[in-house]
Formats: structure tokens, C-alpha cells, sequence
């Protein structure tokens, strides 16, 4: 889900299936052989053109990851994954690393405007009914493997902003990719995180400089396109002293009968006074009504906190993926520092999810709060995890954590698992949960003023979720209403 | 030292002789095993626990009369381990079972180290049967546990037929570097009704693995209250099944953790049936520099739909080497559930405080007075009045 | 004996999110021994800090003047030290106090003031007595003693608490904040009779509120204006009805 307008149109298509984004692009693709070797990492470093220390940091990724376990303790099921069966890298054959627009495949152009992105920027411009006056999105593509393209370079760049495809830091930021990669996820914290350490393909890359307001709202489209690929993609955002910005991520996926594999890690880095706001829409393909395909979704997101006072904000829509295992955490290093999570995850018919948080209080005056909403229907499972912790040093911490699961019909499960750790006397944590179904007098007092039932149960879980979506950026809260009701089609009745 | 090669489980195992086998081969779970991630069983491994030698009776009569123990129905008493006969005494209404049943044993506890340990070491305990639609009124068990290096492993069952009520004191203290590992079984037939509270008042330097599973029918109510206020490192695990409509169950319990003790309150609270209730009030006050450490998990089947469960779960750190580590939990397969539950860390609430100093009282005072506040709280959640002016007059700082 | 309570210059400052925020701004105010004074002021003006400040809230700073009471300075005292010294705070919103019993927690505090000032302690027996009569007097039932404080009262129950507490803790100095916000008029009247009989040669009190209503039944010897941390007008029980009539527009103007 892009950043981006609804227009009439896109409303009708929402309406007409369940899983709009299923459609294949027909490009000639660029696929490294299956399987996950030193020789699949050392050819995914060469197509990138990466120098050196670039692909030994990956080697010892993949040395790493060859050393580790699957974790086990999420209450997600899933047959066992077979690395080796997979491609690793896969892209759009014809001018690999296009440089405008003019370069991209046509194709792929057609995939993003059906998609509703307008990659080109005067359709931006334009702007869409309705919209009053839009604030320009800066948008960078990422298709399967490889960015395929970023708008609005030269405004940022005239304010001092980087905004490309990792790939490309790689190459021409070296010093900064070279201090932040790793520094807030290190390769090894988990299997998923060694793994994209090993193999990530691309991904953005943001730096905003000291007192910099960003101009515009940075936006990340991602979309896994092959058959049997793996998308790993790398984000690195780092916000100096009074730096502010804001980051928009959608994604999605075509429908396939088997299971994709999506391994990301996202690492933010805020300084001093600094503010990142990072807000998802995750709609990857769900699988069919037995469960049947799917994107397997396993995300590292972490942001620390590095200068007092500064603030991370995580927002996420999940609705997609058959199985979401992700935990957006916030080290909050500098005093007086926030990290905020506002999470709403729905899952229907045979999807999973095991999501949450960690808030990790080292500093005094750290403040946290999250509040996570979760929607079960069909045969669905959803878990919350998260982990608060107050360190010795943590004094005056703070801490409000608000967890409500709302259960659509008797075939799901809704599961609350916090970790509460306080080591530090003067510092509080608060933690709140619920459990109910949809209210029956709400729905009968809706259905008397004429909605329909399934209109609604739209309204009601709108309603529960309206702390959370009034976090999102204005473009993005539309689109994640519409994808809540569609979600939720057929759940009821 | 890893969990299978410690001394301790040589020494248990050699002990449990052909029952070994219930022990499994996992060793005493480290603090990977997420039921033991907060409380580490370190201590356990290092010693050579040995069976309890038997205690003097006129001994154990002597530190009787020092604990003021309210007059029931009965007493039972167990020494080490054995059965005082001399000094116990059981209402005609009630019977005391003989040998152990365990073809009827429930699976409820199954998977749960504390159970297994005691199942491959256990010594009869308590056998208690009280017949349908009869009140035994209040029941007072004892169990005192003295010496180093020992360990008792005492398992007692009681059995309420429909409508029968029972209200069990259940205390336990002792003096020396001892492991105690008691398990209780309980079954609520229709209707029934048990109180049980547990005094736990262990001596400091003790390792104490208690566990009760409780299988609760239709109306039947298991209202149970722990004070956990000894040992250097113990656990109370408290497991209740709800297996027919409109049961309810009740896991309260106070948690007073001083010097560098470690007290864990764990509990799973399963509504297998429709319509029953839980109700669950959890307060720990930390000072010095003490652990405290909350799990309690309310899970629901699919079945069990009209579902109430509340859980509240609070700590107070009183000093700046105080910890406290709390996982609440919910499982839930049903839908039209109530189900809810609160957390919170803290120190003192500061508005409180003020208010009463701005009343002339002084901040000391105003503070014992707000601690007690807290604690007082749940102690009046016990219904049966005897049993809180008892439990009252074991919590420090009564006046 | 002119100087009871003696305010000058005084400066206070909350932090907000890491930042300090000044509130009181150089704050002057005499209230002599025997009379009731208001203050009247807009939101935010500063009138509730000025309370805490003055009962002892530790969030506040005092960045600057003086405040004593009966020749003491107040702002090196414990909030339980000023309390025996005879200063009482009637909160706007009264704290709640879980499983903390209102009889109980009334005669500790009313026995350890007693002990602070060198009085006898009050037995149960007769605490109780004197407690009963007082509640009789504000027409609270009886069962308010045996709840926990202020706990499942409603707004106006803790309004008439905080002045039952007055009552019997018997200070020489009250501050009411906002004492009246919430109160239907038979409870107004009921909290301002409670203060009217406390009035005397050794009583005084500083009645802080929005409204001229409750000043109708607890008339002051001064009404003072406040605005931005200070006071910018002082007049007779007048200036309460001009203000009502006209708003603070005029005075914020003559200030400025």
C-alpha cells in the first residue's frame, strides 16, 4: 500500500477482490540460481558492484547464520523452510540500476501505476481529488531484489537529505553505511537478521542531517514479484542532532500458491533531539481461504535512541502475510528519549501472527507507551509479545502499555503475552489488556441505523483500532481503513 | 554446572530409585526453559539433598504453640515429611484416604518440573475425602520442615464430593538450608467449595518448589490465597482447571520479598467449560534487595464461551535494589470471552503520599500506612474472617 | 503580629517534559492573622501551583522569594511540618487512598498534628465521638468513616471529606482550591458553613475559585486577581462581583 491517493477507481478495485495486489508482473527476470551458498552471497555482492568490506560483512553473515537456529519459542506453526529452496537474488533483466525513470522497464511502470504509486512526479503533482492540498511523497520502489526507482531526489538533495536505495550508499556513502549497518541490529541477533545480513538485496537508505526537517514524507514500496524468491530487503535510517523525518513503508505481493519468504531488517538511529516516525502498511498475500501460499513475514525493526530527548515512533498496519513474526523495539539510550508503537495487526482465514514490541528503558526520564490493537477472525491465530524493561539506570522511567484483541466468530485464537522487567524503583510500568468479541449492542445499534452487518463490523473494528490509525500519516490512514474492511470480508455472518 | 550433571539431580534421582524414570532426562531446567526464564534453579544444583530425618513430636509440639494458629475442625501436622499422629487430629465427617491413587491421578500438572519431582519422590501426605453436602468447617494443616541439605517431597489430595465445603489452612514454615517440594491435588466435585489458604513462611535460607492443581465442576468454587513471604528462593505454582459451568476460581496471593530472597508466584488458570468465572489479585512488595517474579496465564478453550476472567498483578519496589519481573498471559480460543488483565510497577504513588503528609502524617508513617494499604487490600479478599485476622496477624508490621 | 502569611517575590517552576516552565512569576501576598482572602484568576493563571507550592509539593521549584507562615519559612518545611504548623490544603481533587480506612487514616493524622503542636492524642474512643459529630454536622453518613479515603466517593462526598478533615485537624491557615468546582448548592453550602465556622481572631484562609458564587457564602476582607504567576489587582469582596460582571478582560489590561 502505497503512499498515496485513493482515487474512485481504486476504491471500486478494492471492492472487486479480496487480494487486489495478486496480479504478476511479465518482466524478464535476472535469477540467481536456488539455494544459499558462499557463492550465492559472494554473486549477490558482484551484481551489486559492492567494494570489499561490504561483502566480507556478509560472509560473516552467512557464516554466522549457518551457525544458528530457527527460533522456536513465537506461537506460530509452519512446516520447516527450506533455505536452499529459493532464489536469493532475482531483477529486472534489462537495465539493472536504471538512473530515471526513462530507463525503467515500462512493465514494471504499468505493475506501480496499478498499484496506485505514481512513480512519475508530476502525476504526484497533480495531486488527486479531493486530496486538498497533499504534501509530496518521496517514493522509492523496490521490486523483488533491487530499487527500482526513487522519486523527489533533487528536493532532498537541495535540503540536504539522502534518500536512495541502500545499493547505492553502499557505493557512494561508504563512511555512514560503514558506522550505522549492524549498529542497532547486529548481524547476529537473530536467525532472520543473520540471514538478510547475508543476502539483503536492497532497500533504502536515509540520512538527514543535523537541524534538518525533512521536506516531505519518505515512502518505501516494496513488492516480491518471482515465483520462489526471497525478498531481504535493508533499511538504515539515521537522524542527526534535531533532525525530524517521517517513513512510510507498504508492501505487497502477488498470489502464489506456495510460501515466499520475507526476511527485512530495519535499523533506525536517532540523535540528539532527533524524531523518526515510521509507519507500515504490510499487506503482502495472506494465502488462500485453506491456507494454502502466503508470504512468510519475518522482520527485525529496531530504533535506538542515541541522543537525549530523542523520539521514535512506530506505527504498523499488518493485515497481510500468513505468518507475521516481528517486534519493532526502541532502545531508549538518551535521557529523556520516547519510543512510541502503535500497532494494529488483523488476521483472518489461516494467517498468523506472533507481533508486539520491546521498549528498553536504559536512561533516566525514558518515557514509552504502546498500544496494540489485535483483530482475529476466521481460523486465525494472533499473538501480542512485547517486552518492557527498566534498567538500574532507568530512573523516572515510564511505561503505559494498552493491549485489547478483538475475536470475530469462534474458529481463532487471541493471545496477550507481555514482558514486564523493572529494575529500577522510581520508574513505572503500566500494562492494560483485554479480550472481548465485538459487542452485540454496538453491531444491533449500527444494523438499526440501516449499515449492513458487515459494514458494520467495519465501523466497530475502525473505531477500535482509531487510536492507532490516527498515528498514521493522512495518506496511509485511508488506505488502512479500506484494507481493515476488506480484511475482514466473509468474517462475519 | 548444567541441569542434568548437577549434585542434586544425581542425588534425587538416586533416591526416586525405579521412579526416576518420571523425572525425564532434562535435568533441572535452566532459565532457557521459558517457565524458568525468570527464576533460576540455580541453587537447587548444588546440593546433595538427602531424605529428612524424622523430628522429635514434643519438638514439634513446642513450635506449635508459637505460631497461634486459629481452632478448626482439625490439624494435621507433618514433621520432615511424616505424619505427627500425635499431635493431628481429624473431624469424624472427614476421611482420611489411605495409600496413593494414581490411576486417578490428573494430567493437570503434567510437564511441570515441580510436579515431576514430587511424583518421583513423593511422600503421603494428606488423603482427605469430605463427603457430599457435608461443611468440615476450618482444617489446619502444618507442615514444618527442619535440617540441611534435606529435602521433603509431601503429596496431599483432598476430594470434595457435591456440596461439601472445606476451608484448609494451609501452613508451612521451617528452619534451615532444607528443600521442600509439596504438592496438592484438589477436585471440586458439583456445588463444592474449598478455601485454601497458603501460609508460606519458610525459613530464609530454604528452597521451596510447592505446586497445586485443582480440577474444579460445575458450580463447584476453589478460592485460594498464598502468602509468599520465605524462603531464599521458592515458587508457588497454583493450576486450576474450570470443568463444568458457572465454576469459579479464585488465585489471590501476597508476595513480601526482603533481603536477597527470591519469591515466584506462578499460575495457570484454564477455562475448559462455558460460563465460569476467575478472579485473580496478585500484589508484591519488594525491598532490599529481593526478586519478585509474577507468571499467570489464563487460557480458554474454544468450548468455554461466556468466559469471565480478571487478573490483576501489582509490585511496589521499595528500594533501589529491588527487581521485579512479571509475565501475564492470556491464551484465548473463544470469543465471546471477558477476559482482562493489569499490570503495573512502581514505587509509592507520590500523590498519595503528599496527601497524607499534607495531613500531618509523617512521610515513615504514611509510608508503612500506604504498604500496608496495598497488601490489606487482597488480604480482605478471603471471605472466611478467621482466616484473614490470621493471615493479618502473619503479615510484618500488624498492629 | 501583622506578618501570618507573607509571600514576596515568589518564583516556581514544574518541569515539563525536560524543560523547566515558569508558573509563578514573582508572586506577592499578605494574608494577616483573622482574614479570608480570594483569589481569583483564569486558567492557568497559576492560582493551583501557588496552593501546592505552599502545602509543599516537591514537583514545584521555588526558583525565587520567600513565603513564611507565622514567622517561619515555610518552603524549608516538610509538607507533614507545615501541616502541624497549621497549614491545610483542601485539594481540588482529593486523592484516593485504596484500602487505606478513612477513620484510621482521620485520627492519624489528627493525633500526629496534636503531637506535632504538643497536644494530648486523641483516644479511639474519643476520636470516634468527635469524629461522628463532625460528619453529623456535614451531613455525611457515618459509613463514609468506614470506607477506604475518598475511594468510590463522589465529587461532592471528597469535597466534604477534605473539609471534615479541615474540621477536625483544626489549622490556622486553609487553602481551599477550588473547593467548589463540581458542587451542587446544597453541597456549597454545606462546605462554606464548615469554613464559616472555623472563622475567628486565629483563623485564616485563602479561598482560591473561578466563581463569585462560592464568595456569596464565604465572603473574604480581600478578593485578590490573579494572572501569568502574579497578583495584578487587589480590592475589597467587590472586586469579586465586578470580575463576575465584567470579566478579567479589564484588569489584564489595566496590568499590563
Amino acid at each position: 500500500m502505497p503512499a498515496v491517493s485513493e482515487t474512485r477507481e481504486a476504491v471500486e478495485k478494492l471492492a472487486r477482490s479480496k487480494y487486489e495486489w495478486g496480479f504478476e508482473t511479465d518482466v524478464e527476470m535476472d535469477l540467481a540460481p536456488k539455494g544459499l551458498n558462499e557463492d550465492i552471497v559472494r554473486l549477490i555482492s558482484a551484481r551489486k558492484n559492492e567494494p570489499q568490506w561490504m561483502l566480507e560483512w556478509r560472509l560473516k553473515a552467512f557464516r554466522q547464520w549457518q551457525e544458528m537456529d530457527e527460533p522456536q519459542w513465537a506461537k506460530i506453526k509452519h512446516p520447516p523452510i527450506d533455505f536452499q529452496d529459493a532464489h536469493y537474488f532475482a531483477q529486472p533483466k534489462k537495465k539493472p540500476g536504471p538512473k530515471s525513470l526513462d530507463e525503467v522497464d515500462p512493465e514494471l511502470l504499468k505493475t506501480y501505476e496499478k498499484l496506485g504509486i505514481p512513480l512519475h512526479e508530476q502525476e504526484m503533482l497533480a495531486g488527486v481529488e479531493g486530496a486538498g492540498e497533499r504534501t509530496p511523497v518521496a517514493v522509492d520502489a523496490v521490486f523483488d531484489s533491487v530499487s527500482v526507482a526513487t522519486t523527489f531526489r533533487k528536493t532532498l538533495a537541495e535540503a540536504g537529505v539522502i534518500f536512495c536505495p541502500i545499493s547505492e550508499a553502499i557505493i557512494e556513502h561508504p563512511e555512514l553505511v560503514k558506522q550505522y549497518l549492524g549498529s542497532v541490529v547486529p548481524v547476529g541477533d537473530n536467525f532472520f537478521s543473520a540471514l538478510n545480513s547475508a543476502v539483503f538485496t536492497d532497500g533504502s537508505f536515509v540520512y538527514v542531517p543535523k537541524g534538518v526537517r525533512c521536506p516531505m514524507e519518505l515512502s518505501t514500496y516494496f513488492r516480491i514479484n518471482a515465483r520462489n524468491t526471497g525478498q531481504f530487503e535493508r533499511t538504515l535510517i539515521i537522524a542527526e542532532d534535531q533532525a525530524t523525518v517521517s517513513y512510510l513503508e507498504g508492501c505487497t505481493a502477488p498470489q502464489r500458491d506456495e510460501n515466499q519468504l520475507h526476511a527485512a531488517v530495519v535499523e533506525l538511529v536517532a540523535m540528539e533531539d532527533a524524531s523518526i516516525k515510521y509507519s507500515t502498511v504490510q499487506n503482502w498475500y495472506p494465502g488462500d481461504e485453506n491456507g494454502k501460499g502466503g508470504i512468510y513475514n519475518f522482520v527485525t525493526k529496531r530504533g535506538i535512541c542515541k541522543g537525549d530527548r530523542a523520539r521514535i515512533s512506530w506505527t504498523q498496519v499488518e493485515t497481510g502475510s500468513a505468518i507475521t513474526w516481528k517486534y519493532p523495539s526502541c532502545i531508549l539510550a538518551g535521557k529523556g528519549s520516547v519510543g512510541e508503537f502503535y500497532s494494529v495487526a488483523v488476521t483472518n482465514g489461516h494467517q498468523q501472527a506472533d507481533t508486539g514490541t520491546k521498549m528498553i528503558h536504559l536512561a533516566p526520564d525514558t518515557r514509552s507507551t504502546i498500544i496494540a490493537k489485535t483483530i482475529s477472525a476466521g481460523e486465525s491465530d494472533s499473538t501480542y509479545r512485547g517486552l518492557v524493561r527498566m534498567q538500574p539506570k532507568a530512573r523516572n522511567g515510564r511505561n503505559f502499555t494498552q493491549c485489547d484483541s478483538l475475536l470475530i466468530g469462534d474458529q481463532c485464537g487471541a493471545h496477550t503475552v507481555p514482558y514486564i522487567e523493572s529494575r529500577n524503583m522510581s520508574a513505572r510500568v503500566e500494562h492494560e489488556a483485554t479480550t472481548s468479541k465485538i459487542s452485540e449492542d454496538q453491531l444491533f445499534y449500527c444494523r438499526s441505523r440501516g449499515f449492513s452487518e458487515e459494514e458494520a463490523v467495519g465501523l466497530i473494528v475502525n473505531g477500535f483500532c482509531r487510536e492507532v490509525l490516527k498515528e498514521l500519516p493522512m495518506e496511509f490512514a485511508v488506505e488502512a481503513q479500506k484494507l481493515l474492511q476488506i480484511s475482514l470480508e466473509g468474517s462475519v455472518g | 554446572m548444567s541441569g542434568e550433571t548437577s549434585l542434586a539431580w544425581q542425588a534425587l534421582r538416586e533416591r526416586a530409585g525405579e521412579r526416576a524414570a518420571l523425572l525425564g532426562a532434562e535435568g533441572v531446567p535452566t532459565k532457557r526453559v521459558e517457565a524458568w526464564h525468570y527464576t533460576s534453579l540455580q541453587p537447587l544444583n548444588q546440593v546433595k539433598w538427602q531424605a529428612a530425618p524424622a523430628l522429635d513430636e514434643a519438638q514439634v509440639g513446642a513450635r506449635l504453640s508459637e505460631l497461634n494458629l486459629p481452632k478448626g475442625q482439625g490439624l494435621v501436622v507433618f514433621a520432615n515429611g511424616r505424619f505427627c499422629a500425635g499431635l493431628s487430629s481429624l473431624p469424624e465427617t472427614v476421611k482420611q484416604g489411605s495409600g496413593e491413587d494414581e490411576a486417578n491421578e490428573p494430567a493437570l500438572l503434567a510437564d511441570r518440573f515441580a510436579a515431576q519431582l514430587n511424583a518421583a519422590l513423593r511422600q503421603p501426605g494428606l488423603n482427605l475425602h469430605v463427603p457430599e453436602g457435608c461443611d468440615a468447617g476450618l482444617l489446619v494443616l502444618v507442615s514444618l520442615t527442619e535440617g540441611d541439605e534435606v529435602s521433603t517431597h509431601l503429596h496431599h489430595r483432598i476430594t470434595l464430593e457435591k456440596g461439601a465445603r472445606l476451608s484448609l489452612l494451609d501452613v508451612q514454615l521451617g528452619r534451615g538450608r532444607y528443600f521442600t517440594n509439596p504438592q496438592l491435588d484438589v477436585e471440586c466435585a458439583e456445588g463444592a467449595h474449598l478455601t485454601h489458604v497458603t501460609r508460606q513462611d519458610e525459613s530464609a535460607e530454604a528452597i521451596r518448589l510447592g505446586i497445586s492443581g485443582a480440577r474444579i465442576e460445575g458450580r463447584g468454587n476453589y478460592d485460594s490465597f498464598t502468602l509468599n513471604q520465605g524462603g531464599a528462593l521458592a515458587r508457588q505454582e497454583v493450576v486450576s482447571r474450570l470443568e463444568g459451568a458457572f465454576a469459579n476460581v479464585n488465585v489471590n496471593a501476597i508476595q513480601l520479598i526482603d533481603g536477597a530472597r527470591l519469591n515466584d508466584l506462578t499460575s495457570m488458570i484454564h477455562h475448559a467449560s462455558p460460563d465460569c468465572t476467575s478472579r485473580q489479585t496478585v500484589r508484591t512488595v519488594l525491598s532490599e534487595a529481593g526478586q519478585g517474579v509474577f507468571q499467570g496465564k489464563i487460557l480458554v478453550d474454544q468450548v468455554a464461551q461466556k468466559t469471565d476472567g480478571y487478573q490483576m498483578n501489582q509490585a511496589l519496589l521499595l528500594s533501589e535494589k529491588g527487581q521485579m519481573n512479571s509475565k501475564p498471559e492470556l491464551e484465548i480460543y473463544a470469543d465471546d470471552v471477558k477476559c482482562s488483565h493489569g499490570a503495573t510497577v512502581g514505587a509509592l504513588d507520590e500523590d498519595q503520599l503528599f496527601y497524607m503528609r499534607s495531613r500531618g502524617v509523617p512521610e515513615a508513617q504514611a509510608r508503612d500506612a500506604l504498604v500496608q494499604a496495598f497488601l490489606f487490600e487482597t488480604v480482605e479478599l478471603i471471605e472466611d474472617e478467621t482466616l484473614r485476622e490470621h493471615l493479618l496477624k502473619a503479615l510484618p508490621g500488624y498492629v | 503580629m501583622n506578618d501570618f502569611l507573607k509571600i514576596e517575590g515568589l518564583k516556581a517552576q514544574i518541569d515539563a517534559d525536560g524543560t523547566p516552565k515558569e508558573i509563578l512569576k514573582g508572586l506577592d501576598l499578605n494574608i494577616p492573622k483573622g482574614e479570608v482572602h480570594a483569589i481569583m484568576g483564569p486558567n492557568g493563571s497559576g492560582k493551583s501551583t501557588l496552593s501546592y507550592v505552599l502545602a509543599g509539593r516537591e514537583e514545584y521549584e521555588v526558583t525565587g522569594g520567600t513565603a513564611s507562615f507565622k514567622g517561619q519559612d515555610l518552603l524549608e518545611l516538610e509538607p507533614e511540618e507545615r501541616a502541624a504548623l497549621g497549614v491545610f490544603l483542601a485539594f481540588q481533587s482529593p486523592v484516593e487512598l485504596p484500602g487505606v480506612n478513612n477513620a484510621n487514616f482521620l485520627r492519624t493524622a489528627v493525633n500526629a498534628v496534636r503531637r506535632a503542636r504538643g497536644e494530648e492524642e486523641l483516644d479511639a474512643v474519643a476520636f470516634l465521638k468527635l469524629a461522628r459529630e463532625e460528619t453529623a454536622r456535614l451531613s455525611m453518613s457515618g459509613e463514609m468513616l468506614k470506607r477506604a479515603v475518598n475511594v468510590g466517593f463522589s465529587g461532592g462526598e471528597k469535597k466534604r471529606n477534605e473539609v471534615l478533615q479541615m474540621r477536625l485537624l483544626q489549622p490556622s491557615l486553609a487553602i481551599l482550591d477550588e473547593t467548589d468546582s463540581g458542587l451542587d448548592i446544597d453541597a456549597l453550602r454545606i462546605v462554606a458553613e464548615g469554613v464559616n465556622s472555623l472563622r475567628g481572631p486565629d483563623f485564616s484562609a485563602l479561598v482560591i475559585t473561578h466563581h463569585q458564587r462560592l464568595l456569596e457564602y464565604i465572603v473574604p476582607d480581600r478578593v485578590h486577581v490573579m494572572a501569568h504567576g502574579r497578583i495584578i489587582h487587589s480590592g475589597g469582596p467587590e472586586v469579586a462581583t465586578q470580575l463576575e460582571k465584567q470579566g478579567y478582560k479589564q484588569f489584564l489590561e489595566a496590568a499590563q
